[in-house]
């Protein structure tokens, strides 16, 4: 739990609060809407202040599924901005396609931004022939990001799409009109109660870079060393908010150097130095290798995370647990949330429910075949 | 500027708007929780105790917290019967009333509770029994973290946690006072996981059933014999926790469970952090 002072009606007011996470796979790769993922975050209501709530979905695009869809924020009401972005994006990208994301005016948000959503391929030139496209798009999605003043790339994954804002999640939900017009195969939810950051629009969770998203309940006091050692790989944090060094971090670790979730689980929750000492040889070799190689990514403070990539959602706390973290299953359905009602909320009779030790992830794979 | 909102108080709606979510038979009343508030599922519970229920059972609960918190009515007891699952911080400040959930619990439960027994037919997560104060808890199956955090006692007042399963980290941190007793029933001969257990604690006692290795425990504990008052005192607790749990535990016999090395731990220090954080005092 957090503990938060705020100024409310001239009276100070102690808030005990803290945010909600939840994601739900179907691990059959069965594509569903967005209504259970919807009410375990209503569920959770009080979990979060209404400052921010978000939604990462996958499997949402199967029309465009070679492209990269880029859903770009626009802070200004400026219109030079929008044709800035456009611009720079016709310059480096093919645009398949590009259309506003479609919103409901009814919603009960205030001051939303301006959404769009770009389908793109790379055209890569001279010096940038030599990235790979994965590495090409985070070099653009970061220009836009550091030197587009007002403008952010806020989902930049194929077939899957981050939808997020102020307001409770399910303001959110029915502002993106998520269950109406979306199905996917993994769900991640976000309810925020932002303590040390604003809360604006791009600063609410998930958090993204090509399909990894990440959202987080906790904070993060390893940030600055996590910041900086991510910009020496070109990865640059403009959102504001310590959960966005995590997504930088699984595309580093996961994508770029291939390390399986099970050895990251263990670079940013590394074992104690008193457990290592007790490790047989190898063990305690690995280990010992694995702090000094990635010690600036180790991540301290309290955190539970839920990271999501195509085919893996993974469930992960700090090592000492200081957030809540309940793993669920029934059949194929995949459940992971900051509390158990949330997941009994949208599933009465799970076939199990557990919590494992903190640092030690809950991971939910796509079946083959 | 954004507009803040509280989400535990707004949509709370009012008394009338939720009195069909109560049905009363004699001394009894039924409360059907489905979509109600912590809020308003709490200011419920008030009423049906000033109306003079002594027995509610509250039905489809789903994560509403703080239930049985505002019902301070001293020199009456009420018996509380929760199915579904609570939220967090389940009989915080409770004096005297008695909850049983017939199913899992969330965390906090029995957050400085101050008398009465809470009995959890399932398991229960983090800092159960955090701060308690008195009364008694029962839990059937296993505990998160942090369990018996800041436990206390004064005089008369011991509190009492009995768990069935194992534990996770930091059992019994910063413990102060009362008893706690881990019975390690859901191990199946394996040893306890919990690392840190007792780290920082300056009093009270910890019973632990099944394996545990010395690296397990903080520096702040220390393993004795258990002696006659021991065993007397833990046979009690066990006779109680298999009649609590007797529908839903048939395996375990009291010779069985009794038959195994218990260990006692008690702090080595009534004060284990005096000289860190300041420079030398002189008092």
């Amino acid at each position: 739990m957090i503990n938060r002072i705020s100024v409310s009606d001239g009276r100070i007011t102690k808030e005990v609060q803290a945010c909600a996470v939840f994601g739900v796979m179907d691990r059959s790769g069965r594509r569903f809407r967005g209504g259970m993922v919807i009410n375990a975050m209503k569920n959770m209501r009080v979990r979060g202040n209404g400052l921010g709530g978000g939604f990462a979905v996958y499997g949402i695009y199967p029309e465009y599924k070679d492209c990269y869809a880029l859903h770009i924020m626009f802070q200004d009401d400026d219109p030079g901005l929008k044709q800035e972005v456009d611009e720079f994006l016709h310059r480096n990208f093919d645009v398949v396609n590009d259309e506003e994301i479609p919103t409901n005016e009814e919603a009960s948000v205030e001051d939303p931004p301006l959404f769009w959503r770009y389908f793109v391929t790379p055209q890569k030139k001279g010096e940038d022939k030599n990235l790979s496209d994965d590495d090409y798009v985070v070099k653009k999605v970061m220009y836009i990001n550091t030197c587009i003043n007002g403008a952010y790339v806020f989902s930049s994954g194929k077939d899957m799409g981050v939808f997020k804002g102020v307001g409770f999640p399910e303001e959110i939900a029915d502002f993106f009109m998520l269950d109406e017009l979306y199905k996917g195969y993994i769900w991640t939810a976000h309810s925020r109660f932002p303590t040390n950051t604003p809360g604006w629009w791009g600063g609410a969770h998930p958090f993204c870079i090509l399909d990894w998203t990440v959202v987080h309940n906790g904070e993060i006091s390893s940030y600055g060393t996590n910041r900086r050692f991510l910009e020496m790989y070109g990865y640059y944090c403009t959102l504001y908010t310590d959960t966005e060094v995590i997504a930088y971090a699984v595309d580093l670790l996961m994508r770029r150097q291939r390390l399986p979730i099970e050895v990251v689980a263990k670079i940013f929750a590394p074992p104690m130095w008193d457990q290592i000492d007790r490790m047989q040889e190898n063990e305690r070799k690995f280990y010992t290798t694995l702090r000094m190689v990635y010690a600036p990514l180790l991540i301290n403070g309290p955190f539970t995370v839920i990271i999501a990539h195509h085919g893996e959602m993974i469930g992960l706390t700090d090592r000492i647990r200081l957030r809540p973290i309940t793993a669920g299953e029934k059949g194929d359905m995949l459940f992971v949330s900051s509390e158990e009602a949330a997941i009994r909320a949208v599933c009465s009779h799970p076939d199990r429910v557990w919590t494992p030790h903190g640092g030690e992830p809950i991971i939910g794979r796509l079946r083959s075949n | 500027m954004v507009r803040l909102r509280d989400p535990f108080m707004d949509c709370v709606r009012r008394l009338d708007d939720i009195a069909s979510s109560v049905d009363f038979e004699g001394n009894t009343a039924k409360i059907d929780a489905t979509g109600l508030t912590h809020k308003e599922l709490n200011d419920l519970l008030r009423v049906c105790v000033e109306k003079g229920a002594e027995k509610i059972i509250i039905k489809n609960v789903c994560g509403q917290r703080y239930i049985g918190t505002r019902l301070h009515f001293p020199g009456k007891k009420v018996e509380i019967d929760v199915f579904g699952i609570p939220g967090n911080d389940l009989g915080m400040f409770m004096n005297g009333h008695r909850i049983v959930v017939h199913g899992n619990a969330q965390d906090g439960v029995g957050n400085t509770m101050n008398d009465g027994e809470i009995v959890v037919k399932g398991r229960a997560g983090d800092v159960v029994a955090m701060s308690m104060r008195g009364g008694r808890i029962f839990i059937r199956d296993d505990v998160g973290y942090r369990t018996a955090i800041h436990m206390k006692e004064y005089r008369e007042r011991v509190p009492v946690l009995v768990v069935g399963g194992s534990s996770q980290d930091f059992l019994g941190e910063y413990m102060a006072g009362g008893s706690v007793l881990l019975l390690g029933l859901t191990l199946k001969n394996q040893k306890h996981k919990a690392n840190y257990v007792g780290t920082g604690m300056h009093g009270g006692t910890i019973y632990i059933r099944g394996k545990i290795e010395q690296y397990q425990l903080g520096k702040e504990v220390g393993v004795v014999e258990m002696e006659e008052e021991d065993y007397r005192k833990v046979e009690s607790l066990v006779k109680d926790y298999l009649r609590y749990f007797k529908d839903s535990i048939k395996n375990f016999e009291l010779d069985e469970i009794m038959g195994e090395r218990f260990i006692k731990l008690v702090p080595v220090s009534k004060r284990p952090y005096g000289r860190i954080y300041t420079y030398y005092i002189r008092y």
